[in-house]
């Protein structure tokens, strides 16, 4: 890896490292004070290197320096000394004595604190993927707010805000207690779920930066999953359901990067190794008697990995669905089911079961009438494509739905 | 909009249907409950299996399943929600339970929290 490659990875997996200990060290309190001192590290970093070139182990050099700044800070800053210091009393009351430990098992279980302090349910989900991205993945704010299709100070704002929020209500860096670890999962769950989804669905053109989102998101659950505590049954569920939709990456888009539609991708550009892997932690997630959403979607996105048409697959998909609504009703599953039940029952039935949705304002409502009304009503499904096309918002659902009427 | 319970009577509670029946049933409830999900407008459902069931009696007798002097069984209930008494009477019309004769869904609105009843 070149120098220029390698400073922006490094920041990436580094500054998360790095903030999360400060952070675990200061508090969240001081979570500002963590990123300034990771950033400047980083600063230091690239003014050093471009004069004496690379050190031998990057890392261990970026920890010292760390630490070294935590230190100077420590010493210097009067708002330390009258207002941290008092609160660092668990290990010790003198100031130099207190060791910011960089070891791997210090950074893994800052990360996890960080996860759960982080996803914390008194700050809005939006706060909490941006913060998650900012703190555990090491994306800029630019990074972010490109993600997220939006300006760098509606990103500022955002976070400023939640960090103004966990400062007020006092949250804890620390592992939930095992009595309460169900719930605050959860939330962490749907962080991942939400991040993972915006890199997946995103209509940012910055393809590189979509794939970091799902990978970011990946290597957070991961975390969980080799974490004895967290490693439970919807985790490994998620995780799966992660790996079989990052699989199709390099199939569902084509070199102009357009959208290439589920039954057009070529099967041979599908990741093997993703879709065993997702079969495995599927299969890891079996354990126990709770089957959340994640199980039922993780099912789902496992048999779409097999691209041939059997009754056997639609029968399993339909059924997945019928019972993925009822824990959790979204229109976007329900248009999927019925498109399952066509598959399964044919398009008759299934258009009367369509029409029994009216999602009168959703674009894919009206394009799933076209798709269904194909052959046994041309003139019907030409007037649904139409209107789908009319609802739709974006220039990639537009060309996809002008597609399906030129093959009419 | 109220919430609804349709509640599934069996005639016959003792008739015995081979596997391979059961599981066409099975399939079809599904695919009912799925359809009233996909409108976002089931709530709850709980099937009622008649193997081991018991009836528990005046002076604690107990007897085997529900089908001594009792002549119809429940085997379900599920809750939907629906804008009027009509619109339950639709949903329940698609319950695979009707296919045997006899058998009935009963409609029933379910008391509000607060309401006298």
């Amino acid at each position: 890896m070149s120098e220029q490659q390698l400073i922006p990875h490094l920041f990436r997996t580094e500054f998360s490292k790095i903030t999360s200990v400060l952070c675990k060290f200061f508090g969240i309190e001081h979570i500002e004070i963590a990123e300034d001192i990771a950033s400047d590290t980083f600063l230091s970093a690239v003014e050093t290197w471009s004069y004496k070139g690379l050190p031998q182990n990057p890392t261990a050099w970026l920890y010292t320096v760390a630490k070294n700044k935590a230190r100077n800070y420590l010493h210097h800053n009067n708002i330390f000394i009258q207002k941290i210091a008092p609160e660092i009393k668990h290990t010790s009351t003198d100031v130099e004595e207190n060791e910011i430990d960089l070891s791997e098992k210090n950074i893994t279980d800052s990360q996890l604190q960080m996860l759960f302090a982080l996803c914390h349910p008194v700050i809005p989900v939006e706060a909490q993927i941006g913060l998650s991205l900012r703190i555990l993945c090491g994306f800029g704010i630019d990074e972010i707010a490109n993600a997220f299709l939006t300006n760098k100070e509606t990103i500022n704002k955002r976070l400023f805000r939640a960090k103004e929020k966990l400062r007020t209500e006092k949250v804890e860096i620390e592992f939930p207690t095992s009595t309460e670890i169900n719930r605050r999962l959860e939330t962490v769950l749907t962080t991942l779920y939400l991040l993972f989804n915006e890199g997946y669905f995103s209509e940012s053109s910055d393809n590189v930066l979509r794939e970091d989102l799902c990978l970011e998101a990946m290597r957070l659950n991961y975390l969980l999953i080799e974490n004895e505590q967290t490693n439970l049954p919807e985790v490994n569920a998620l995780f799966a359901l992660m790996c079989f939709h990052a699989s199709r990456f390099a199939a569902r888009k084509n070199e102009n990067g357009e959208i290439v539609l589920y039954e057009d991708q070529d099967e041979n550009l599908w990741n093997k190794e993703l879709i065993e892997r997702g079969a495995y932690y599927l299969n890891q997630s079996s354990h126990g008697n709770k089957i959340s959403k994640y199980h039922l979607e993780a099912g789902i996105a496992y048999w779409h990995t097999i691209k041939a048409d059997t009754k056997e697959k639609w029968e399993n998909i339909l059924k997945l669905y019928n019972h993925l609504l009822q824990i959790q009703y979204s229109p976007i599953a329900a248009l999927n089911r019925t498109f399952a039940l066509s598959k399964v029952h044919g398009q008759q039935t299934a258009i009367k079961e369509a029409e029994k949705l009216q999602l009168i304002n959703n674009h894919y409502y009206y394009s799933l009438l076209g798709e269904l009304y194909k052959e046994i009503d041309n003139n019907k499904a030409k007037e649904n494509f139409q209107t789908a096309y009319t609802l739709a918002k974006t220039q990639t659902d537009k060309q996809t739905i002008k597609k399906k009427m030129d093959e009419l | 909009m109220d919430e609804y319970a349709l509640i599934m009577r069996h005639e016959d509670g003792t008739k015995i249907a081979s596997p391979e029946q059961m599981q066409i049933w099975m399939k079809q409830t599904m695919d009912w409950i799925g359809s009233i999900a996909a409108q976002n407008k089931f709530v709850s459902g709980t099937g009622l299996p008649f193997a081991d069931a018991k009836v528990v009696g005046h002076n604690n007798v107990v007897t085997n399943g529900p089908f001594g002097d009792i002549k119809e069984t429940i085997g379900g209930i599920i809750t939907v929600r629906a804008d009027s008494i009509e619109e339950a009477i639709e949903f329940a019309k698609g319950s695979p339970v009707l296919q045997g004769e006899g058998n009935t869904v009963e409609v029933r609105r379910i008391a509000k929290r607060d309401e006298m009843h």
